[in-house]
């Protein structure tokens, strides 16, 4: 009887996987058809829009990422010079805060962040216009709720992503710089010029590319919960806590799987 | 009369329950449809079909002599911009204003300037006594003002055809009067063919050229005021009459539920 249960645990589990992913994909593919195809169909992407939604999830989070991203540039050079003092290659810590920033933690911090803070206000945002029929009310305009609603933020992530990315990237750098010229008696000149001597631009490109498949999984994870949400403000909280927790772990699976194939 | 929307054989499913049972219904161009029945009883899912809100298990329904569970995306789109929909809750975007709200379906569906469509949304919100209030946010509305900001919408394309979900839900008989004041006003004003799902009997009454009564998903009865009221059929007597359902007691059954699974 028991394996049984177990059986039909697994599979019930598995079919709810493959729904999920389906639906995954489906509204990933009706938001992109939206941002290209809604000007044909005369139901664009409105702009102002995306400029309200790049100013929500890019511009309001400059400060956070610009310090979270310094902190952990200073972190990184407080670990490297303590860990390469063992070999006596303490100067050699500028490899490990400029590969390390640029590829993997300012593209990683700044998608975490996102996630918590724009993922799950999206969810949140779809899920109460589901309760109080807001979206039926779009759909009974003739107004496609996808192209609305989820087409301008995945837009919104796909420019804002990069660009505090890349904003990271220089607050890491900064700061790994600030500890490392003070501990290691350089000038700041003499580390900025070694960092571009190290740095090149797939380093960054790297990153960048990584924070572009970060912004496609926040986007459509936190809408697809959205739109699922069922029973209320409880049903509001519980797929925003989902929704969150789905994006950072598909984010860092996503991330290790880059990372490998990227330096094979 | 033509008939503006027709439904044939409709009939759904909730997992294994059949929420609809093989309803025929037809609604004439330019009169007041009222669909009635208890909580439960399927008006609402019908309504959600006939939006295209909900997929039907089978049976057809033609709007304006379209059927919708075969025309594309596109033609459903085109259909649904001479349809206005006012829902139980308003369902008005609470991040804009009254104003705003009202004017979204100009700014999205059409390429009126913006002069022409604040001036339309001006004459709308004077049709339901809204003039004044158009700065307001909906959070800021009373439920009798919300209901009819929600009307000031639907009707801001100038639909053919006008859905009311329960428009006298939650209002008091003052407000609710207004509100089938306006509904008639609407009417007549603009020639609308106007579908209202409701369960309040004297709004009913009031504002029903016909009347369509359904219970368990079956559609019991369709006719005017009069018809429904001289009905000897006893769930539609029980309706009006609001004589509590009997509940049939099996004490075997009674026994078990009490006792099962402890």
């Amino acid at each position: 009887m028991r394996s049984i249960d177990l059986v039909t645990v697994i599979g019930t589990k598995t079919i709810a996987f493959i729904a999920e992913a389906g639906y995954f994909f489906l509204l990933l593919y009706e938001s992109l058809y939206w941002l290209f195809a809604g000007a044909f169909k005369k139901q664009p992407v409105r702009l102002h829009l995306v400029a309200a939604e790049g100013l929500k999830v890019g511009i309001q989070a400059i400060p956070i990422v610009t310090i979270l991203c310094f902190s952990v540039g200073v972190m990184l050079a407080i670990q490297g010079i303590e860990t390469l003092k063992l070999f006596g290659a303490e100067s050699q810590v500028i490899f490990g805060i400029t590969f390390s920033m640029t590829r993997e933690f300012s593209p990683l911090i700044v998608g975490i962040l996102i996630a918590g803070r724009s993922g799950s206000a999206i969810t949140a945002k779809i899920g109460t216009m589901l309760g109080a029929q807001e979206i039926d009310a779009l759909s009974v305009m003739g107004i496609n709720p996808v192209r609305y609603l989820v087409s301008p933020v995945l837009l919104a992530m796909l420019i804002m992503l990069p660009a505090l990315t890349f904003l990271g990237d220089i607050a890491g750098l900064l700061g790994g710089a600030l500890y490392s010229t003070i501990s290691l008696d350089m000038t700041f000149e003499n580390y900025v010029v070694r960092t571009f001597d190290v740095l090149q631009v797939t380093d960054l490109m790297q990153g960048l590319m990584k924070s572009l498949i970060f912004s496609l999984l926040i986007t459509i994870i936190a809408a697809s919960n959205g739109f699922q949400v069922k029973g209320g403000a409880e049903g509001v909280g519980i797929a925003t806590t989902r929704s969150v927790v789905l994006s950072i772990s598909s984010i860092v699976m996503m991330d290790m799987i880059f990372t490998y194939f990227i330096s094979r | 009369m033509n008939e503006i929307i027709k439904i044939c054989a409709l009939t759904t499913h909730y997992g294994s329950s059949k929420v609809l049972n093989a309803i025929d219904l037809s609604v004439r161009s330019g009169e007041i449809m009222v669909i009635m029945g208890g909580s439960g009883s399927g008006k609402s899912t019908l309504l959600r079909h006939i939006l295209s809100l909900n997929q039907p298990s089978a049976g057809s329904i033609e709007i304006l002599g379209q059927d919708i569970g075969k025309i594309d995306t596109t033609s459903l789109n085109n259909l649904r911009k001479q349809m206005g929909v006012a829902f139980q809750g308003g369902a008005l975007f609470g991040s804009m204003s009254v104003e705003d709200n009202i004017a979204f379906p100009l700014r999205e569906l059409t390429n009126l300037d913006e002069e022409t469509i604040k001036i339309m949304t001006r004459i709308k919100l004077e049709i339901v006594n809204l003039s004044g209030f158009g700065h307001y946010m909906p959070a800021q509305l009373s439920g009798g003002m919300l209901k009819r900001a929600a009307v000031a919408r639907a009707i801001i394309m100038d639909p053919k055809i006008l859905f009311f979900d329960e428009p006298s839900a939650g209002l008091d008989p003052v407000v609710s009067a207004e509100l089938d004041e306006l509904i008639l006003n609407l009417r007549d004003a603009m020639n609308i063919t106007i579908v209202v799902v409701t369960h309040e009997l004297d709004s009913a009454y009031k504002i029903a050229d016909r009347i369509t009564v359904i219970d368990k998903g079956k559609l019991i009865l369709v006719g005017s005021v009069d018809e429904i009221k001289s009905s000897e059929n006893k769930t539609i007597q029980n309706l009006i009459n609001r004589t509590p359902r009997q509940q049939q007691i099996n004490a075997e059954e009674y026994l078990s539920r009490l006792t099962d699974n402890l």
